[in-house]
């Protein structure tokens, strides 16, 4: 393990409250010292981060690597390699892969091929129920000995509310974190689109609101009940951020985290039919917009994730209705959290603390932290470099994204990995600053 | 978008897909053209070879033999070549795709697809797609659009009613899943009408149907009164299953058109349906025969707005 320096730039570490300018030490992939300057260190790599922020990897709450089972899609490699680039060293893959997360092997096969690719930390969810199929409960505590940090089901229904509370029961049990994507199938249907007037306009089978927040209320009342922690994933709407915040207040032990897109578009966002803008949670109003970023600022939102969801061309070719939902973003993570600071009362260390020590925390991950003997996981990022999302600078597989073409502020230029620089942005000739 | 996707550079129809984006002059224009196709079928022969030498595919993903058989019918009388293709039973079911179906159709050298889809865009994604010499009219897509349905039904209020300006209308029935109310909304509020209005239980409303530019109403009476147009939907019995209507029966005592809920209408209003009707459901069979009925006319109306948009299209193209 080499010893590294990174000097000159700007240390943002929510963990620990810190903010200024200065040098970070590495060594033996720990960090040694921040800050203040260590006489008798002697580097053998020297990062010069002038004009730069210095950070904690970021840690992402959902990260699909379409591997096992989609690998026309992306793979562990392409998709892990994508995350570092994008600043993000740990990331929790949701259960639903094919075969899903619902056996100790498929644990390990992940586990196999993110150590052999080398790039970002993979923690694997575990599924909640066999199959996901809704109906019998998973060996979660198997699951857990293998290395699983959380359970869920991912978009996958529950056959009724029993299961859920016996789910609830026997992970809290295991003292298992839930993962749950509140939304309540009968509801949402076959839904494509927020309904509302966008979705009335195009004759696009509408997702109400309270399909996720009766889904979220039903969860909340159960949490109460069961004592599971509860975090509650990509939540998209005011009543869900209504009733995190009074869940909260009460005293009941449950987080949130919302998918960066949910914080920039709405539904008026929509290009008509365009695929790239099939998400799921679907694209809600402006008010519900505005309730997410206020949840951001004022705590009740825990953390931001990238959601990503890699497709291949042939996923996003189609009527509308008929695509396969999601946007690989990972790569547009960055920019666009930092396009949220300066404004809606998040500052730089909040927005950062959204990426870093919040999802840890929430996972239980030794991660997110710059704190003096952690591992040297890091993000180096220009926040006012200026590019544009196409293809030669774009890693994940994926190529759906509503962000093609568009030019955006921020971007990381070095990643390392315990203490290891894996990735370096190989500058382009002509750099444009905001 | 849809406005650049539908116009060439000089501003002229190229796709047909919805009439969002379309002016009231482009409108018009589709009007006029239709009114020197009217008598046509009047004369002894009853073509025009403007598209003479064209290639026009009907491409029906869903089974309508009415609307099929009227965009036929205008090609035909245009003097264009046409293919029917009923991909429902062929091609997709065997498992090839949307854009498969069309590569290989385009490789055929066709000028035309008219497109008829269960999904909302399916029409849309076809003109993204299709080389650029081919025009794609929309012939109803999942419950989006049905363009030229409604320019037919705005040809018949023209001639009926002679002006646009000042007209009420209301379109009665299951809004939520047709395609005909949104282009009707669209095109009579692009064409100047006082007001649109829509009566229907909340069941069968879009959500926020007032940012359609409509007034929503679930009492007969009260949106029947006064109005110029009534148009009626047909209740889409294949919905009754989903909990949107309690019965048939309670549905026509509530939103049925009868002579006597008629009455509240201008003495001299006139009553549409896009066809097929369900007689006693959505309307009584007294007034979808009686005499303020124009619905007969609808379909006549149907193959000249059709040719007009057919040659509009390909004109523009430079193509025809």
């Amino acid at each position: 393990m080499s010893r590294i320096k990174i000097e000159n730039g700007r240390i943002v570490d929510p963990a620990n409250g810190i903010d200024a300018i200065g040098s970070l030490y590495i060594s033996g992939g720990k960090i040694v010292a921040v800050g203040a300057a260590l006489a008798d260190f002697d580097a053998e790599q020297t990062i010069d981060a002038a004009g730069q922020v210095v950070c904690p990897g970021f840690v992402d709450l959902s990260v699909r690597l379409r591997e096992p089972g989609q690998t026309q899609k992306g793979n562990i490699q392409s998709e892990t390699r994508a995350a570092l680039a994008a600043g993000v060293t740990s990331l929790c893959l949701p259960p639903d892969t094919k075969p899903c997360i619902d056996t100790p092997a498929v644990v390990e096969y992940i586990k196999d091929k993110a150590e052999q690719a080398g790039y970002a930390q993979v923690y694997s969810i575990g599924a909640l129920t066999q199959r996901l199929d809704g109906n019998e409960l998973s060996t979660m505590f198997a699951l857990k000995q293998a290395g699983c940090i959380a359970v869920g089901n991912a978009s996958a229904p529950l056959g009724n509310l029993l299961i859920l509370r016996r789910a609830m029961e026997y992970a809290s049990s295991h003292n298992l974190l839930l993962m749950f994507r509140a939304n309540e199938a009968s509801l949402s249907g076959k839904g494509c689109a927020h309904e509302g007037a966008v979705a009335s306009r195009y004759g696009l089978p509408g997702i109400p609101e309270a399909a996720e927040s009766i889904a979220l209320a039903q969860c909340l009342e159960l949490a109460e009940l069961t004592g599971c922690r509860v975090h509650f994933s990509q939540i998209s709407c005011k009543q869900s951020v209504i009733k995190i915040q009074q869940a909260k207040k009460y005293g009941l032990n449950v987080t949130a985290d919302v998918a960066i897109h949910q914080l920039h578009l709405t539904e008026n966002d929509i290009e008509p039919f365009d695929s790239n803008y099939h998400v799921m949670p679907p694209l809600r109003a402006a008010i519900d917009r505005q309730y997410l970023r206020e949840a951001l600022a004022n705590g009740t939102v825990d953390a931001i994730c990238s959601d990503h969801q890699p497709h291949d061309l042939d996923a996003k070719l189609g009527a509308f209705p008929e695509t396969e939902s999601g946007v690989a973003a990972l790569e547009t993570l960055l920019p666009l959290t930092l396009a949220l600071t300066g404004q809606h009362r998040i500052g730089l260390a909040q927005a950062l603390a959204g990426l870093t020590c919040n999802p840890a925390r929430i996972m239980g991950l030794a991660a997110g932290t710059l704190a003096i003997g952690a591992n040297a996981d890091v993000c180096i990022f220009d926040p006012a470099l200026v590019w544009r999302v196409e293809r030669p600078a774009w890693l994940s597989a994926g190529c759906n994204t509503p962000y093609w073409g568009r030019e955006l502020i921020g971007r990381v230029t070095h990643t390392l990995q315990a203490g290891r620089v894996a990735y370096r942005l190989q500058q382009p000739a002509a750099t444009n600053r905001a | 978008m849809t406005r650049h996707l539908q116009l060439t550079e000089q501003g002229k129809l190229k796709h047909f897909l919805t009439i969002e984006g379309l002016d009231r002059e482009l409108l018009t224009e589709i009007l006029d053209t239709a009114e020197s196709f009217v008598g046509m079928s009047e004369h002894q022969v009853k073509k025009v070879p403007l598209l003479r030498g064209k290639t026009i595919v009907n491409l029906f993903f869903e089974n309508s033999t009415r609307t099929r058989t009227t965009f036929e019918l205008a090609a035909t009388r245009l003097s264009a070549d046409v293919l029917n293709m009923d991909i429902a039973r062929s091609a997709t079911s065997k498992g090839e795709s949307l854009l498969d179906t069309i590569r290989n159709l385009e490789a055929m050298q066709v000028d035309m697809f008219v497109v008829r889809h269960a999904l909302s865009g399916a029409a849309h994604f076809i003109a993204q797609q299709v080389a650029p010499h081919i025009s794609v009219i929309n012939a109803g897509d999942g419950q989006h659009a049905h363009p030229t349905q409604a320019m037919l039904d705005m040809f018949t209020i023209r001639q009926y009613k002679k002006q646009f300006a000042g007209l009420k209308v209301a379109i009665v029935g299951d809004i939520l899943h047709s395609r005909v109310a949104r282009s009707q909304i669209l095109a009579l509020n692009a064409l100047g009408v006082a007001e649109v209005r829509v009566i229907a239980p909340k069941t069968l409303l879009p959500a926020q149907v007032k940012t359609m530019g409509v007034t929503p109403i679930h009492d007969m009476d009260e949106g029947l009164a006064d109005v110029d147009v009534v148009i009626m939907l047909r209740l889409q019995k294949e919905r009754m299953n989903s909990a949107f209507l309690p019965s048939e029966s309670e549905f026509f005592r509530c939103f049925g058109l009868t002579e006597a809920k008629l009455q509240r209408a201008k003495s001299d209003a006139i009553v549409m349906h896009p066809g097929p009707i369900n007689r006693g459901v959505e309307i009584a069979s007294s007034v979808a025969d009686g005499s303020q009925s124009v619905i007969l006319q609808q379909v006549s109306n149907g193959v000249a707005v059709r040719m007009a948009i057919m040659s509009m299209a390909m004109q523009s193209g430079g193509t025809a």
